[in-house]
């Protein structure tokens, strides 16, 4: 955590002070410190978030952009939260424990209502998670809990559940945004209840326009949600969200326009909020199809990218290069021991060479819709090939059915990852044998077999040897290459505090800052 | 006092140009045969400073590699560098030389815009004209057909077009062209319906003219001035279409520039006063008044008013 | 006038045939388009089984036919469905949206036409003066901005200095002062974008018509400029006019989504951007057939007025 006055220090001084403690960057006035020592209730939180759209549902399967996300954080609890350290914390759940990482037991915390009154009980945690699992299941997050074989209540007050195969993080993976926990009735949950047990009542919610909330006055966490009430509202364009909080009709923004960043900076009353999270820019190649399938090839690649560039120009500066693994510097067994990879051509066209080609043509298929700037990263790319004898050609691909028609479809692609908590999580994802989302079709012998023996690991030092093994793998030989990692870049006027460390999982405080943030 | 300066420069710009416009004709009539230099020198200045403007694109597009400085896609330096004498306009986001992008940005939108607004003229006021003409049932199926093609949100038209055709910049001209052209049929085809009731086509018709004759030589003189001043705006519709496609990811394939995809990347600079995107929507701006008023010029000639 | 109301009755008639195809098209298209609501709906974290459970449970697994002819049988009993996306009736969520959008292409249109008709007769009155040139040079290169650049000058100009707010929230309780003032800067972007268009038109259709005969002799007979231009060449020269002054209304409310979407203004241009994306068909569906009966009757609209213009063709031999 760093913490300066603005006009003393430039913006890069600062990212390298933010990287290289691996922690949330925080850019504020020196005077707001002694103010954000202790939070005031009161006020009503304005928020312009960068999402949001008139087909945005209530159903936690479905919730899929940030507007849901906070807007979900605000109405609802889960059984576990990542605080901002990156550490699990009890939130429904006051304790969980687990014999052998296979069966868990998690005890839920007694004497929380719903806002429409009902207790909370097992039956509501069992409920909630069955939407997501099962044949049915139209969730987005079903597999994410296909792991569970079995859950059953013990006691009014107490869950039991059992995993397929042991998997010391599950704790971790039930925090996921989409597994709230709402009210059941007859063993089921209304997906569409606005419902729940978080620190605002949803007072009216139109998708695509706004939701206004306010503060729940039984909230059983009694250190949050300080706001009287929150306007959650969508400003999905990058220029009108910056001019709504210059001319103070919000108070936050999130998805600061980066192009512009810099010109942000100067206003008088905006603070900019940059966070190094997890969250990163990939371009995974299908490992089964040529050239691809050569490793040389990947690696020419790699080495054709231009990082630094990348950063400067993409980003203008807020993230950091990537070293062709989804391990950020803030996971907690990121290995930053391995050696940074840089934009060498000569090391590239020596790949070529390995792989018995002079020149290589390649298309990279990418859309605005795979991340900001995905197709200005094709066109530098592209750019810095030229030197090593790679002829790249952009692809711009409808942003229309991008998912669909392109990602894991097109050989060569732009895409993205929030970043998940845990190593395992992500590898388990992206990277593992047979995964739905392994979007290079990358099958690695070891790299499977240290993923299975990590996940039912419990001594730290072991396991930080196997992941560190597991992140040279996925650099040296994996599909995919990772060229940056993208801060969470937020503005808040000046009237609006938070806490010293604001958490880097996900962005808006890993989604909580409804209810972590308060007006100074 | 800033609000005088800028006053100052505009007026300064405007007398600048008819300056260059009055240049540019006394040289033109000199450079042309007789009968056409007594035409181009009753042109009004304006007109000539149009032809100017528009000689000068078509030079910029035609020889764009010859004059620019660098290459296409070339990136050149940091991003958003100020003007100097290396880069003349400064680089854009990426660091690509802002001049150089500028230029070929003239070759690719403008003979893009032509080919399009061309192609949509030429198909929409021949259906146009031919069914006021006509008129009866042929009159009919083609307004129908037209009203739904219209009727269609255009965002759904493209999307659809473009993901059956690709996104190449043929089926680009063919999509475009096609929305336009319904909008041209229309005028054209309201307008010509005025005509065909005149003494005069009601004659040609007894002299047993053919069809080809009414529509081309009776009625398409006649609704010319309407067309060619639709004809100027259209033009400019279409660098805003090409725009507006590609936000949806439909456009000009990257890395080639062009000047609608320009505006749009450095659009959200403007909140701040940075005058960086003004460069690609002035060209464009330029273009259309330069076109319009030489429009304006025809339309006068056409009128056959005297003053 | 008895074959004017032929005329109407007949389009009227012919009106619901193009919505009945332009219905079936849209459907067809919307299904072309690759993907479909269960993809679109899961994006990146899409699974096989998933998808194909949300089409079991939405019936998106049912051939075209089967679910266009259900939907058709439901409109004709005034049910439009349900939004796939989020289970809301359709008729709900477009409610509100089609006042909003009504109510800002008015507001424009308020502005937008007596200000070109105003200025395209001026500036024919005055043709090839300074007043023409520049009047004309101003709204060309208004229109030459993109919506959302013109958009983004006017907040520079207007809204960061706090004159007007640069996101037009509406509320329900607001007065209708206040409304127009939350909502001018969309609706004057909306004026600078469709001026040009009117006012070169009618410019041109008038300076066509100043030569002919019977304005010279007009002229001749000692009228003033203005008179001549007004009771003269205006009323034969609306033909044009008309139909470049619906299509621009057309435009208004049909075509504004990207004004919509800078001034966060809820209106139908940005439910059917967002329905579009998403596959969801019903609201697509209802939307499409909205902006095609504001298509088919504005054109109806303008050929009726062209009629009624032209003497000639009221009384056609």
């Amino acid at each position: 955590m760093t913490q300066m006055n603005k006009s003393g220090i430039t913006r890069r001084g600062l990212l390298r002070g933010a990287t290289a403690m691996g922690a949330a960057a925080l850019i504020l006035p020196a005077g707001m410190r002694a103010a954000s020592a202790a939070p005031k209730k009161g006020g009503v939180l304005r928020i312009g978030m960068g999402h949001g759209s008139t087909s945005d549902s209530l159903d936690p399967g479905t919730w899929d952009n940030a507007y849901s996300q906070v807007f979900a954080s605000a109405r609802h609890n889960y059984l576990t939260e990542i605080d901002a350290d990156g550490q699990l914390v009890p939130e429904l759940a006051t304790e969980w424990s687990s014999p052998d990482a296979t069966t868990w037991t998690f005890k839920i915390r007694e004497g929380v209502t719903f806002h429409s009154g009902k207790t909370l009980d097992a039956g509501d945690v069992i409920a909630s998670l069955n939407h997501h699992r099962g044949e049915d299941s139209e969730s987005a997050a079903k597999p994410i809990v296909s792991s569970i074989v079995d859950m059953k209540a013990d006691g009014s007050h107490t869950v039991v559940i059992t995993l397929e195969a042991g998997n010391a993080d599950f704790p971790f993976i039930i925090s996921d945004y989409h597994l709230a926990i709402l009210p059941a009735k007859d063993g089921k949950i209304d997906p569409m209840t606005l419902d729940g047990c978080g620190g605002y009542v949803v007072d009216s919610f139109e998708p695509g326009v706004q939701a206004t909330l306010s503060r729940n006055p039984n909230y059983w966490k009694s250190d949050r949600a300080h706001f009287d009430g929150l306007e959650i509202l969508p400003i999905v364009d990058a220029a009108a969200r910056q001019n709504a909080l210059l001319s103070g009709q919000v108070d936050v923004i999130d998805r600061v326009d980066l192009s512009t960043v810099h010109l942000l900076e100067r206003a008088p009353n905006v603070n900019i909020l940059s966070v190094s999270g997890t969250q990163h820019y990939v371009l995974p190649m299908d490992s089964r199809a040529a050239p691809y399938s050569d490793n040389n090839v990947r690696l020419a690649l790699k080495h054709a990218i231009n990082r630094e560039e990348l950063v400067d120009k993409i980003l203008n500066g807020y993230g950091s290069v990537g070293n062709d693994h989804p391990i950020g510097v803030s996971n907690r067994f990121h290995a930053s021991e391995l050696e940074q990879r840089t934009y060498d051509p000569d090391k590239a066209k020596f790949y070529l060479k390995e792989a018995g080609l002079s020149s290589l043509d390649v298309e990279l298929s990418t859309s605005e819709a795979a991340f900001g700037g995905a197709t200005d990263t094709a066109v530098l790319f592209s750019e810095s090939a030229k030197a090593a004898g790679i002829n790249l050609t952009v692809k711009r691909e409808p942003a229309d059915g991008y998912w669909s028609n392109v990602w894991m479809q097109k050989p060569f692609v732009a895409s993205y990852w929030g970043g998940r908590p845990t190593e395992d999580w992500m590898f388990t994802t992206a990277y593992a044998s047979g995964a739905s989302w392994n979007d290079s079709y990358w099958e690695h012998e070891r790299f499977n077999k240290l993923l299975t023996e990590a996940r039912s690991e419990l001594d730290d030092a072991k396991r930080r040897e196997m992941y560190v093994e597991m992140q040279s793998i996925v650099r040296d030989e994996g599909s995919v290459i990772v060229p940056m990692y993208a801060n969470y870049v937020m503005a808040l006027s000046n009237a609006v505090a938070t806490p010293e460390k604001v958490a880097s999982n996900w962005t808006m405080d890993g989604f909580k800052a409804v209810e972590r943030w308060w007006f100074a | 006092m800033s609000f005088l300066m800028t006053l100052f420069w505009v007026v300064a710009t405007a007398l600048g140009a008819l300056a260059l416009g009055w240049l540019f004709r006394a040289v033109l009539v000199l450079a042309t045969p007789a009968n056409m230099a007594r035409e181009l020198r009753k042109a009004p200045l304006t007109a000539s400073f149009g032809m100017l403007v528009i000689l000068i694109y078509v030079v910029v597009a035609l020889f764009a590699p010859l004059i620019a400085p660098f290459a296409e896609s070339e990136v050149v330096g940091r991003q958003y560098q100020q003007w100097d004498s290396t880069y003349l306009l400064g680089t854009d986001n990426l660091g690509r030389d802002m001049l150089t992008r500028m230029i070929y940005g003239a070759r690719n939108t403008v003979g893009i815009a032509f080919a399009t607004t061309a192609l949509a003229f030429f198909v929409g006021s021949i259906l146009g004209l031919l069914a006021a003409v006509v008129g009866g049932w042929l009159d009919q199926f083609l307004s129908r057909v037209v009203d739904i093609l219209m009727a269609i949100p255009s965002l759904i038209f493209s999307l659809l077009l473009l993901t059956i055709f690709g996104t190449s910049v043929v089926s680009l001209i063919l999509v475009i062209a096609t929305i336009d052209a319904t909008r041209v049929f229309r005028l054209a085809r309201s307008v010509a319906q005025g005509i065909v009731v005149m003494d005069y086509i009601e004659a040609a018709k007894l002299r047993g003219e053919g069809l080809w004759h009414l529509v081309t030589r009776e009625v398409l003189p006649n609704a010319m001035a309407p067309l060619v001043a639709e004809f100027g705006l259209r033009f400019c519709f279409v660098f805003l279409a090409i725009s507006a496609l590609s936000f949806l990811g439909l456009g000009i394939q990257p890395p080639t520039a062009d000047w609608g995809s320009m505006v749009r990347d450095n659009a959200t600079l403007i909140t701040f006063g940075d005058i960086t995107p003004l460069l690609p929507a002035g060209a464009i701006a330029l273009l259309t008044v330069a076109v319009n008023f030489v429009v304006d010029w025809q339309l006068h000639r056409a009128s056959g008013l005297k003053e | 006038m008895a074959h004017v109301w032929r005329m109407i009755a007949q389009r009227l008639a012919l009106g619901f045939l193009t919505l009945f195809v332009i219905s079936l098209l849209i459907f067809g298209a919307t299904e072309l388009l690759p993907g479909d609501f269960a993809e679109a709906v899961l994006g990146q974290s899409a699974t096989e089984e998933t998808v194909a459970a949300i089409r079991r449970d939405l019936g998106l697994d049912q051939p075209f036919h089967t679910r266009y002819i259900d939907w058709l049988f439901g409109v004709l009993q005034g049910d439009f469905g349900k939004s796939l996306s989020n289970d809301r009736p359709v008729l709900d969520l477009i409610g509100n949206r089609l006042g909003n959008t009504l109510f800002l292409a008015i507001y424009a249109a308020c502005l937008a036409v007596p200000l070109s008709l105003a200025l395209g007769i001026l500036a024919a009155l005055f043709r090839n003066s300074i007043f023409d040139r520049v009047s004309n040079a101003a709204a060309l290169t208004s229109i030459s901005f993109p919506e959302f650049f013109v958009a983004y000058i006017l907040i520079l100009w207007l809204a960061q200095g706090g004159h007007f707010p640069s996101i037009a929230r509406l509320s329900s309780s607001a007065s209708l002062g206040q409304t127009l003032y939350q909502t001018f800067l969309p609706a004057l972007t909306l004026t600078l974008v469709v001026t040009a268009h009117m006012m070169r038109m009618t410019r041109a259709a008038i300076i066509n018509l100043l030569a002919s005969p019977y304005i010279e002799m007009a002229r001749l007979k000692g009228m003033s400029p203005m008179r001549v231009i007004l009771k003269h060449a205006l009323p034969n020269a609306l033909a044009p006019i008309i139909n470049v002054v619906a299509l621009n209304l057309a435009y208004l409310i049909t075509g504004v989504v990207v004004v919509e979407v800078v001034f966060v203004y809820p209106g139908l241009g940005q439910l059917m951007v967002d329905s579009v994306t998403r596959r969801d068909i019903p609201v697509v569906q209802a939307v499409a057939l909205i902006f095609a009966s504001a298509y088919v009757l504005l054109n109806l609209t303008a050929d009726v007025l062209s009629t009624l213009s032209n003497p000639r063709l009221m009384h056609r031999r």
